[in-house]
């Protein structure tokens, strides 16, 4: 069959209706369970080099390339525990409530122009408004758990996820602005002449930094910062779903480096004169690249305080962001 | 200005000025560690290169032990247990028998050792040293007690001293 750019592959295989669909949920599910795999395994890896240790080295024999498969396992296995106190409806189905909308961030993401699932007119605005759901995951976990570190845990998460929405939105309407179009596929074509990056620096230093809070990643784990509060939220949680827990933060993290490539970054498209490396590998570079800073920056930071934390958004990011907005509204109408 | 009008709440400015390249710093700091051979050292596979003096096994050389007790009275966690018997040796030129200590039973419980090295360092007559070996767990708590032919036989593993300072 002939590649038609602009059509999903899916579609170019298919032509029923049920077939297409089916294979196109199978895809994304696929893609959510070995994606984070690779990055939970970098985040091994590299944070272990970083303090000088080996990491995972028996798992698999060689490098302990299979140690997540084996933690998968060893949850699988656990007691599924539910605390006499708790909510029981309410804490089973949280973490299907903090899951879920990473698995669907990936149904817009494009690996080329014709490796996606859905080209959706409103793909940014969809990415922003489904990554807001996970807050209530979070805070029906903290809530159910009847324990009060979850409660502060998951209150933490609203407070954060409040502050760091904003400068996220904000970060992505001014490339929205730039690019004349919310499709992922529209604002990656947009950068034929140069990365958003090149124009916009500050609002991907912006959008990375609250992509960082908005995953409570270090520096920005406040919401589950062990040392405080256990683990906040999810202190209550066993087997397999706090392994889900760990699903959705390394699913999040590769959802929201190839959110941040394809607006900054140009996604899938090749740097100048290296254009025989094929596209889908360049998206997959730069995903890699920044879930190696996400990963860097938990190795080299300490976590912020929550006063620090909210100093951050609401007076740097957030009038830095609008003046980013400004400027490149300004210059929309000048040029 | 009264001490009630003013705003206790107010946090005194004392944050230094960041200027953000403490922060480059630190990111380089982490990167260098990266790339740097890990300091790991994969024990079961690959031995560990410790130090000369490192406190492994306590070593006895029997024949320089003249049942003393200075080692057993003076171990903090009392686990030398030492038996003798006299023996008269009669000096073949006639005259006073020469009363001598011989060991009968030398032992250490290792299971009680705190590794503290003040036998080593009491023993007058130089009969325990320090060993750097330091595989001899056991399944039975009773197996750490050491007998004499064992802690003779640690005597092999001891280093020679090392070179003076000059």
């Amino acid at each position: 069959m002939i590649a038609q750019s602009g059509v999903s592959f899916v579609n170019q295989w298919f032509d029923q209706y049920w077939l297409v669909l089916i294979t196109k949920a199978a895809i994304v599910l696929i893609f959510f369970l070995v994606a984070p795999l690779g990055v939970g395994y970098a985040e091994h890896k590299v944070l272990a080099h970083m303090q000088a240790r080996l990491g995972p080295m028996y798992a698999g024999r060689f490098h302990g390339w299979a140690q997540l498969l084996a933690d998968g396992v060893k949850f699988v296995q656990k007691e599924d525990v539910i605390p006499a106190a708790a909510d029981r409806w309410v804490f089973s189905l949280a973490p299907a409530v903090w899951l879920v909308p990473y698995i669907a961030l990936f149904v817009v993401i494009p690996f080329s122009d014709e490796i996606f699932i859905l080209n959706l007119d409103v793909g940014i605005f969809f990415v922003m408004a489904i990554t807001s759901v996970t807050v209530i995951g979070v805070l029906m976990a903290g809530w159910a758990s009847a324990n009060k570190f979850s409660l502060i845990g998951a209150l933490r998460a609203a407070a954060q996820l409040i502050a760091y929405e904003l400068p996220l939105v904000l970060g992505a309407a001014a490339i929205v602005m730039q690019a004349g179009t919310l499709s992922m596929i529209g604002i990656v074509e947009a950068q034929q002449q140069y990365w958003f990056a090149i124009s916009q620096p500050i609002g991907l230093g912006i959008f990375l930094v609250a992509s960082l809070a908005e995953l409570s990643r270090p520096p920005f784990d406040m919401p589950v910062a062990d040392s405080e509060i256990v683990f906040g939220a999810f202190t209550e949680y066993t087997g397999l779903k706090f392994a889900f827990y760990l699903l959705a933060e390394y699913g999040g993290i590769v959802a929201l480096a190839a959110v941040a490539s394809v607006l900054f970054l140009g996604g899938y498209l090749p740097l100048p004169a290296m254009e025989f490396i094929p596209e889908p590998l360049w998206m997959f570079a730069k995903i890699g690249a920044l879930s190696f800073l996400i990963i860097w920056l938990r190795a080299t930071f300490p976590r912020l305080r929550e006063d620090q934390l909210q100093r951050v958004s609401w007076l740097v990011l957030i009038p830095l962001a609008l003046l980013q907005i400004m400027v490149v509204g300004v210059l929309k109408v000048a040029i | 200005m009264a001490l009630d009008e003013r705003d206790v709440r107010q946090a005194p400015e004392v944050e230094p000025k960041s200027t953000g390249l403490g922060l480059l710093k630190g990111l380089s700091v982490t990167l260098k560690h990266a790339l740097r051979p890990s300091i790991t050292q994969q024990y079961p596979q690959e031995k560990p290169d410790l130090p000369p003096r490192t406190r492994g096994v306590i070593a006895l050389k029997e024949a320089n032990c003249t049942v003393c007790y200075k080692c057993s009275r003076e171990c903090p966690d009392w686990c030398i247990y030492i038996d003798a018997h006299k023996e008269t040796h009669e000096p073949a030129s006639g005259g006073k028998g020469r009363s001598m200590k011989v060991l009968d039973r030398f032992a250490i419980d290792y299971a009680l050792c705190m590794y503290c090295g003040i036998c080593v360092e009491v023993c007058p007559f130089d009969a325990l040293f320090w060993s750097p070996e330091y595989e001899y767990a056991e399944t039975q708590m009773g197996e750490m007690l050491h007998d004499m032919d064992r802690l003779q036989d640690w005597l092999e593993t001891v280093p020679p001293d090392p070179e003076l300072e000059k």
